[in-house]
């Protein structure tokens, strides 16, 4: 079998199959390991269901911050019809305490930057 | 086949196609859809884009193809256009860069028209071009920003990336600009196919077959990050776990992520035996990618065989009395 120009194709074959295949040689060999969110101890349910909460928190956080600025509305009822703060610092922080340990695990798992804490203060974590 | 057909049939085939992983993963073929799929795509596409390349690379290209848009290089005084009719390897680099980066080719794209008079009048249509670059280059910045699932820890130009394609931080999860213009684009590249007359008579399934996936694949992708989202965390594992080669299906991903990896692996195995190939060919178009130095250089006809010649000489030699016999004149008594 002749190949035409192989000293020009064959490294050009070689460099695109390296480039393609980036995300398999970049992860050769390493484990990939889940984050673990540190779930707060004693309370067992969030505002809203575990499912919204994993897939919709930020739409959640987004509107009760449009409703606390914007129509100084501050207190949200639940599905289940308990009360709860909407308030960061007040509200979901009391339970979830460590920013590290519960927001970050899956922010940076994905990288994504919220842009909670460009105004909110992170709180202090204990180090 | 009709214009009519031509647009429905492909469209037809990507519903089905759509339904597939939907009643699949309903009847607890996850695991098939989520890593056998995948993988077989991805062979697929390895495999046959290698062997779509050799075979080309099998195919003798015995001269320089000239068809070039500038002037040869020619006497020292006749202005060489370099790129646009390279001379050296170098040159043709650039040339071939500006092709593969900046679709020159369809820069070129012209309009004709019968004006008043009648007169032809020729003008630029650069729409085209515009389409395709906005299409290319969206998508290229979409796939460069998904290495954030298969890369832990994410790639430091992914960040980069998402900062400048969000830019704008309109809504929550913030807006890519690459979203709407990859829509964009899809959206004008199929008008264009159905609303032009002559564009329409000359489109074929398959030109409407790819248009169909990656509007399945983008809008799958655009309502997973904005509208009907999913366990973004497990889809991570998921790839994770791909690409780690230690395949495990979490459960409860959401059945749009079947969908929109259904549809990836559709284009992925459908890339090599179809006009998507171009994207390894564009590499290998002999009227972009050779210098045109045949007046300088010789380039000899790889299948030429040995001719078998009778020169005068040896017929002189063989007729030679019978030429004097009649009188016919000889070179060698």
């Amino acid at each position: 079998m002749k190949i035409y120009d192989g000293r020009k194709i064959i490294p050009g074959i070689l460099i695109a199959a390296l480039i393609f295949s980036f995300p398999f040689w970049l992860n050769f060999g390493k484990a990939a390991v889940p984050p673990k969110p540190r779930l707060p101890k004693g309370v067992k349910n969030c505002v809203k269901g575990t499912m919204y909460m994993r897939t919709s928190h930020m739409q959640l956080l987004n509107d009760w911050r449009n409703l606390v600025v914007r129509k100084n509305v501050r207190i949200f009822v639940a599905p289940t019809g308990k009360e709860y703060a909407m308030s960061l610092q007040n509200g979901c922080l009391k339970c979830h305490e460590s920013k590290a340990d519960f927001c970050d695990q899956c922010h940076t798992y994905l990288d994504v930057k919220p842009f909670c804490w460009d105004c909110h203060l992170a709180p202090k974590e204990n180090k | 086949m009709s214009a009519q057909k031509s647009i429905l049939y492909p469209l037809v085939a990507v519903l089905v196609l759509i339904l597939i992983p939907v009643i699949g993963v309903k009847l607890g073929l996850s695991y098939f859809f989520a890593v056998v799929v995948p993988y077989a795509a991805f062979i697929t596409f390895f495999g046959g884009i290698l062997c779509k390349v050799i075979n080309w690379a099998r195919s003798p290209v015995p001269f320089r193809i000239t068809t070039t848009c500038g002037q040869e290089k020619s006497f020292d005084w006749v202005k060489h256009n370099k790129f646009d009719n390279p001379f050296t390897n170098r040159q043709v680099l650039v040339r071939m860069a500006l092709e593969v980066l900046c679709f020159r080719s369809l820069f070129r794209n012209l309009k004709m028209e019968m004006r008043e008079g009648p007169k032809l009048a020729y003008g630029s249509a650069k729409w085209l071009w515009l389409g395709a670059l906005a299409f290319h280059w969206s998508f290229l910045v979409i796939l460069l920003r998904h290495m954030r699932f298969f890369a832990q820890p994410v790639p430091g130009f992914v960040d980069v990336l998402q900062n400048v394609d969000g830019f704008f931080e309109l809504g929550i999860p913030q807006l890519f600009l690459t979203d709407a213009v990859i829509v964009a684009a899809l959206t004008y590249l199929f008008l264009r196919r159905v609303v032009v007359p002559q564009i329409r008579y000359i489109s074929l399934p398959s030109d409407y077959f790819p248009l169909y996936v990656l509007f399945g694949l983008v809008l799958s992708g655009i309502g997973m990050r904005y509208f009907f989202r999913v366990d973004i965390v497990k889809v991570k594992e998921l790839a994770m776990s791909l690409v780690t080669l230690k395949p495990a299906v979490p459960d409860g991903i959401g059945t749009l992520f079947y969908v929109h990896l259904f549809m990836l692996s559709v284009l992925f195995a459908y890339f090599p035996f179809s006009k998507l190939a171009h994207m390894a060919g564009v590499f290998l178009s002999p009227t972009r990618n050779l210098a045109n130095n045949s007046r300088a250089k010789r380039h000899i006809n790889p299948w030429n065989y040995p001719v078998k010649v009778h020169t005068y000489e040896e017929y002189e030699e063989e007729f030679r009395e019978k030429m004097k016999e009649v009188g016919l004149p000889v070179e060698k008594e």
